[in-house]
């Protein structure tokens, strides 16, 4: 570590040279041990002196101030601004968790700012897979959870950490796959799918996050008759994709591999990715959307009743129709169905 | 090729329009960084100097653990950090998780030991007649750390351009500890990965390319600002 680096070196000791002339009266450099360096560093003299920030004198203390108010102004401006006061109203924010498919489909953006106006109270939305939202939660860094994976979140509540479960929103997980469908599976019912996915081969993409869609996909394997651990280290054609709904699909179509989605991610990425949907029918295909509300008994400064205000929002006339409505002028259908608090019957 | 050219002309569209998001996003990113980087020097610099001109026993494991610690990843910091805040943490009292405020820390945290390393690779660059010539003349060892400092101000303020460059560039502490909240946390490298994400690769490229862009600025700003110094020290 003793060698810095040539330019460093070169640097400090021409800006040596330069101060013997400037300050005669300051320190003298010759010394045996050093000239010899110096002959080799006079060769860079020249570049190397005009990117030396000279000496700290008077004047330069000023540029010097004068950076470190600029510094000041701009943190200040900008991080205080945004974060200070922000920060000052902890208070007045909101955080919730949501999983990456309704994320992706551009629905909390537009049910934020309509919450925001409505309640004057900043939300604040992570996204993030079922399992990490859920964790979030226990951890007490969010107030609410908006996810969809039934037993999971029974299991969240059977704990204590949350109050009530409670659907807003729903529609169905759908496999799809590459146009030319060459596994076959067109029609068939979910668990035969399956089974004809792992009997070919041919590329599954999991999304192998604990999230939702990844809990169904379990599920469908269970149901299926197949050991889930043994079909994930079955082989080269199960690829666990460790990321959202969205880059899933974009891989599958880079891959040209077949994939669980839910419908509404689909139809936001089908005409980027190309991929069609080729199982659509099974109950167990069903996709529940709720919300649970940390409970502050057993999460300390969970801010419930806040909370409580945002399950009334999604589950209000208002905001049913807006959700059962919305992705309808984008992709001529819509992407969730309203459920108002109640489950859906498959 | 084409969507390169497309993310550059889409960058300067949303520079010349000043779209307000965009112009939100950079502003934190670079408020978030150069905070989180002036912390960073503030620590760096005495603690620098005190180990340079310290001797004690393990000094050169020291160092070697501190350049070790130049590839630490950003995700593994972000995961300290995480457990350190998040509220059942042992500072989640502070309830600074998801907030700005923990991305400067945790940044400041990243950029530390990168800093530190370079800035005491830069004084044992010097020759030691600098510090020795200072106390011969009666020099305290704070006076001579100034010195030295001084005559290493080049390095010095390369080792602070470079924590600057790794704060500003990196995604996986500022996803973790931020949370990537539209119009709180969301930098330009979170908002990269999500653009990304959501397949609009024309934002994210434009984003990219604002990035850059802030980074020569800051660089020409620097070099501006040394070459004034240095005509003025003439």
């Amino acid at each position: 570590m003793e060698a810095g680096p040539q330019g460093v070196t070169g640097n400090s000791a021409a800006s040596r040279i330069r101060k013997g002339e400037n300050h005669a009266s300051g320190f003298a450099f010759e010394s045996a041990s050093f000239s010899g360096r110096l002959i080799f560093l006079s060769k860079t003299r020249k570049e190397v002196t005009h990117i030396c920030i000279g000496d700290f004198n008077v004047k330069n203390i000023k540029y010097l101030l004068l950076s470190g108010a600029l510094i000041v102004i701009l943190v200040a401006g900008i991080g205080g601004c945004d974060s200070g006061s922000s920060i000052i109203q902890a208070q007045d924010r909101l955080r919730i968790a949501t999983t990456t498919s309704l994320y992706d489909t551009g629905l909390w953006n537009a049910l934020e700012d309509r919450f925001e106006q409505e309640h004057g109270i900043r939300l604040d939305i992570l996204y993030a897979g079922t399992g990490i939202a859920l964790e979030y939660g226990r951890r007490g860094d969010v107030d609410a959870v908006a996810v969809h994976a039934k037993a999971t979140e029974e299991q969240f509540i059977a704990e204590g950490y949350g109050i009530e479960r409670v659907p807003f929103a729903y529609n169905y997980f759908i496999i799809v796959g590459p146009e030319s469908d060459p596994a076959g599976i067109t029609g068939l019912s979910p668990e035969d799918a399956f089974k004809k996915l792992h009997d070919s081969q041919i590329a599954f993409i999991s999304r192998g996050d604990a999230s939702g869609t990844h809990t169904k996909e379990k599920a469908i394997w269970k149901s299926a008759g197949f050991d889930y651990d043994t079909v994930a280290t079955s082989g080269s054609w199960y690829v666990e994709a460790g990321k959202g709904m969205g880059p899933t699909l974009q891989m599958a179509a880079e891959m040209e591999a077949y994939t669980l989605a839910d419908i509404g991610t689909f139809l936001a990425y089908k005409a980027e990715t190309g991929l069609v949907p080729l199982v659509e029918e099974g109950s167990i295909l069903l996709n529940v959307y709720s919300i649970i509300v940390i409970d502050p008994a057993a999460v300390e400064g969970a801010k419930a009743e806040k909370a409580q205000l945002l399950v009334d929002f999604l589950v209000s006339d208002e905001i049913q129709d807006f959700i059962g409505d919305y992705g309808m002028a984008d992709y001529g259908e819509p992407l969730f169905n309203p459920c108002a608090g109640n489950e859906p019957a498959s | 090729m084409n969507e390169l050219w497309q993310g550059i002309l889409r960058a300067l569209e949303l520079l010349v329009n000043f779209d307000p998001e965009v112009m939100a996003v950079t502003f934190r990113s670079l408020g978030i960084s150069s905070t989180a980087c002036v912390i960073a020097t503030l620590v760096c610099l005495p603690l620098g100097s005190l180990i340079h001109f310290t001797s004690f026993k393990g000094k050169r494991l020291l160092v070697s653990i501190i350049q070790t610690f130049y590839s630490l990843p950003t995700v593994l910091v972000g995961l300290l950090v995480f457990i350190l805040f998040s509220r059942a943490g042992p500072l989640g009292e502070l309830g600074l998780m998801f907030t700005p405020i923990l991305m400067v820390i945790g940044q400041a945290l990243l950029v530390i030991p990168l800093m530190l390393g370079l800035i005491i690779s830069a004084l044992s660059s010097l020759d030691k007649t600098v510090a020795d010539t200072a106390f011969s003349l009666g020099a305290s060892r704070f006076q001579a750390g100034i010195l030295a400092l001084k005559e290493a101000r080049y390095a010095v303020i390369t080792s602070v351009i470079m924590g600057f460059g790794r704060a500003i560039s990196e995604v996986g502490l500022a996803m973790m500890v931020g949370g990537n909240i539209r119009g709180f946390t969301r930098t330009l490298t979170t908002a990269i990965s999500l653009e990304t994400s959501k397949g609009d690769i024309e934002l994210s490229l434009a984003l990219g390319f604002i990035l850059l862009i802030i980074s020569l600025v800051i660089n020409i700003a620097l070099s501006r600002l040394q070459q004034v110094r240095t005509s003025a020290a003439h």
